[in-house]
Order: C-alpha cells, then sequence, then structure tokens
C-alpha cells in the first residue's frame, strides 16, 4: 500500500478514528465497571457511617472473622441495618420528608439549592444502648470537596465520633484531616452553648487548650489553613440546619 | 543496533539497563507510592500492564502512524490505558485505589511508558514490544518493591500491614524509624541500591 502517511488529510483521518475508537472504548468500559465502584462507594459510605458511632474497621473485621465471613458489601449492609434504626430527610424546618431516601441523598446536589428547599439526612443509631444522631456533611476544602460524617450523642449537643475524607487535599497537609489525632480533637466538643444556643465549632490555630471541652474550640493543623477553615465552614453550615430539628427533640 | 534476543529484551531491564537505577526514569512516583507495600505492588503491576499493552498497541499501528502527531497518538493510547487501569482498580481494589489517589493516573506522565514507546515500540514487532513493556515494567516493579519492602519493615515494623518484627525487640528498646516513612529516605534508599548494583556491576560505572 503506498500513501503519504504525512498529508494533512490522512494526519485528520488518523486522529478521528483513533479518537472515536478510544471515546468508544472508554463509554464502554465506563458503563461496565460503574455498578462496582458505586457498590464500594456505597459500603465505604456505610463503614464511614458507623466508625463514627464506635465500630470501626477493626471491630467490623474482627466481627466477620467470628463468624468465618469476609468485609464483604453484604456484612457491612447487614450491620448498618442493624445498628443504624432510622433514616431520615429533614426539611429546613426540622420536619420529617416522606418518601426520601435519606442514604441516596447526593449532598453535593443537595447544596446547590438555597437552603430552604434542600432535604438534610440523619441518621439515627443505637449501639450499645445509646443513641447517636449521625449527620453527613460536605463542603469545599483548599483544591476540591471535602466531606465526612459526625456523630453526636443522645444529648444532641456533645461530639461522639467524626470522620473526614477528602478528594485532593495537599498530602501531609491538608490530607491530614483523615488522621485519628485529628479525629480525636473533636471528640467530647459542644455544638451549643450553656443556653442552648448554637455555636458550632471554632478550628483555631494554635489552640494548646485540647483538654477544655467546653469552649468550642480545636486545634488547626498547622500549614493546612485553608483546608482546617474549609472543615470548619463545612461543620458549622450543615449542623446549624439540624438545629430546628433538635430544638423540637428536645421539647418532647 | 544489532537485533537482540527475547531473552535479553525481558531481562535487561531487570538488572543492567534498569529504567529506575540505570535510567534514572520514573523516580517521583518510586518515591510516592512506596511507603507500603501493597500499594507499591498493585501500581508495579498497573505500570507493567500500560507499558506493556501500550508498546504493543503502538507497535501495531507503527506503520500507519502520522509522524508529526506520533507524540500525540502515544500520549491517547496511554491516556485511554491509564484510564482503564484507574477504573478497573476503583471497581476491584477500591482501598487500595484511594491510596494510591492521583499517582495511577499520573502514570500518563511517567517517562517510562513514553520512552519505551518513542526508543521500542515505534520500530520493533509486536512480541518484541510485549516483551520490552514486560520487562520494562517489572524493572520498575522490582525496585519498587525493594524500596517499599525496607521502607514498611523500618518505618513501620509491618509488612502488608501485619506485625513482622518481634515484640521482644520492642521490649529491648528497638524502635520504628519514622524517617523510613518520609519521600527524603525513599531517595536515599533508591540512591543505595544504585550504590549497590554498580559496586556488583562495573561494566554500569562510567569511564572517567
Amino acid at each position: 500500500m503506498k500513501f503519504d502517511r504525512n498529508s494533512n488529510g490522512y494526519t485528520v483521518l488518523f486522529m478521528s478514528i483513533l479518537l472515536l475508537v478510544v471515546a468508544v472504548t472508554l463509554s464502554w468500559a465506563f458503563m461496565f465497571f460503574k455498578p462496582f465502584y458505586e457498590q464500594n462507594k456505597r459500603q465505604e459510605k456505610m463503614t464511614d457511617i458507623l466508625y463514627t458511632i464506635g465500630l470501626d474497621k477493626d471491630k467490623l473485621e474482627e466481627a466477620a472473622k467470628t463468624k468465618g465471613l469476609s468485609l464483604s458489601y453484604e456484612f457491612i449492609k447487614q450491620y448498618f441495618d442493624k445498628y443504624i434504626v432510622k433514616q431520615v430527610a429533614l426539611d429546613a424546618e426540622g420536619n420529617e420528608v416522606q418518601g426520601v431516601n435519606a442514604f441516596d441523598i447526593d449532598l453535593k446536589q443537595e447544596m446547590a439549592k438555597p437552603a430552604e428547599k434542600q432535604v438534610y439526612p440523619l441518621y439515627i443509631a443505637e449501639y450499645d444502648g445509646k443513641k447517636y444522631y449521625i449527620i453527613p456533611l460536605y463542603g469545599k476544602g483548599l483544591w476540591d470537596d471535602i466531606w465526612g460524617y459526625v456523630s453526636l450523642e443522645s444529648d444532641m449537643n456533645t461530639i461522639h465520633g467524626i470522620k473526614f475524607d477528602h478528594k485532593g487535599e495537599t498530602p501531609g497537609l491538608g490530607a491530614n484531616i483523615t488522621e485519628k489525632w485529628f479525629e480525636q480533637r473533636f471528640i467530647g466538643e459542644k455544638i451549643f452553648d450553656q443556653n442552648g444556643n448554637f455555636t458550632g465549632i471554632d478550628i483555631v490555630k494554635n489552640w494548646k487548650d485540647e483538654t477544655n471541652k467546653d469552649d468550642h474550640k480545636v486545634d488547626a493543623i498547622s500549614g493546612a489553613t485553608l483546608t482546617s477553615n474549609g472543615v470548619e465552614d463545612m461543620i458549622n453550615e450543615r449542623l446549624k440546619h439540624y438545629v430546628p430539628y433538635f430544638k423540637k427533640q428536645q421539647k418532647q | 543496533m544489532a537485533k537482540k534476543k527475547s531473552k535479553e529484551i525481558l531481562f535487561d531491564p531487570l538488572f543492567e539497563n534498569n529504567p529506575i537505577t540505570v535510567q534514572v526514569l520514573g523516580i517521583c512516583s518510586a518515591l510516592a507510592v512506596t511507603v507500603k507495600l501493597m500499594p507499591a505492588i498493585v501500581m508495579a503491576l498497573s505500570v507493567m500492564a500500560v507499558v506493556a499493552f501500550s508498546n504493543v498497541i503502538i507497535s501495531l499501528m507503527r506503520r500507519y502512524i502520522p509522524m508529526r502527531v506520533r507524540i500525540i497518538v502515544q500520549l491517547v493510547v496511554i491516556a485511554t490505558l491509564v484510564i482503564l487501569v484507574d477504573m478497573l482498580l476503583k471497581a476491584f481494589a477500591y482501598d487500595v485505589s484511594k491510596q494510591l489517589s492521583v499517582f495511577v493516573g499520573l502514570i500518563i506522565t511517567n517517562c517510562i511508558v513514553m520512552g519505551r514507546l518513542e526508543a521500542f515500540a515505534m520500530d520493533n514487532k509486536p512480541w518484541a514490544s510485549f516483551l520490552d513493556g514486560i520487562g520494562n515494567g517489572a524493572g520498575y516493579g522490582l525496585i519498587l518493591i525493594i524500596v517499599a519492602f525496607l521502607r514498611e519493615l523500618f518505618g513501620n515494623g509491618t509488612l502488608f500491614g501485619h506485625k513482622v518484627i518481634p515484640q521482644w525487640l520492642y521490649d529491648h528498646g528497638y524502635m520504628d524509624n519514622g524517617m523510613m516513612l518520609m519521600p527524603a529516605m525513599a531517595l536515599i534508599t533508591v540512591g543505595i541500591i544504585i550504590w549497590v548494583q554498580r559496586s556488583l556491576m562495573p561494566q554500569l560505572t562510567e569511564k572517567e
């Protein structure tokens, strides 16, 4: 076959065919892998939620081992259904919205709407004879999205457990929000002051007084001020929408 | 250049022409993913798959690629394969893919891959190119695994997440070396491997 493979026409033709083949291959592969990926995401979400009430991965693994099972999606789902006794979607006034599956709410999409039109997912857990309220978090870090879950004790005030994750914070700095030592700083902190007004959590640079759990203040990560600010904004922005619901519950 | 035998194509890049220690390519990812053994192995396999298959694809197309856009064609092929590997990991090895995070995507920019396409696959047959890809991927992986083994063992006292250093050593004052987890120590480890290799293979040392 004799052709000039450096002519403009051939180059354009070659690239068009190549890109078409690549596009078809990738979209096919995406459709094929998507269900697996989504199941992994759901499993991760359930694992994270269980983590905030004190069922960490080690405990789940041990429980699976004693039953001779692996830490599969089905196993996590079974535990999730056992301990998360209620999943509710709330409106801005703190009333339950019927017909919405809380687990499937995409916070990123919800937060694009005005506050009064959003629905707010809330998980209620019962574990070890105690009741916990788990609120999913979503916000912006320095580079990209950050998210997490926070569980409040039955007083709807004290933070019992917290879990953060991020898409692309700086490794070694902002990415440290996933570390256990950072989570520990939040545990025991309160989100309301003594008069019952919502204060949220204040993340302060060089805050040395970590033993005081009544000051609503935790230490930021050095070198990751903007990620720390993002975490603070995320917690306070998300939690404040649940205040009407908590007030109603406390009156009952 | 005389034609190399299949065996040479496959084994040369493992030692004598290792992409990391001799060609000094792909250092960045070698530092980043070698804190633990498991991600390092997955990374090594991913790079191996990408180099081998992109080599084959480019070799099959080598007579038809317009020369003026050959780098773009190579990049398109590499990028496609990397995205496929990334999706595969997200579907079947989710935890490891989270640990590797951006570094799977960054295989696209790994100079080993493009180096092999440009230097080998553009003028060799598919089978030879496949072997060349496997060889170079394995050469890269070998160093990654050695570095990760040393870093996880001395940095964490674990291998694959299991404790291997006995408790009585800790009782006698042994401590894990946190320095090993820093990227700087990975570079020093790679340096030591290069040093050892050059003392064993004097033919690699530049003549004065």
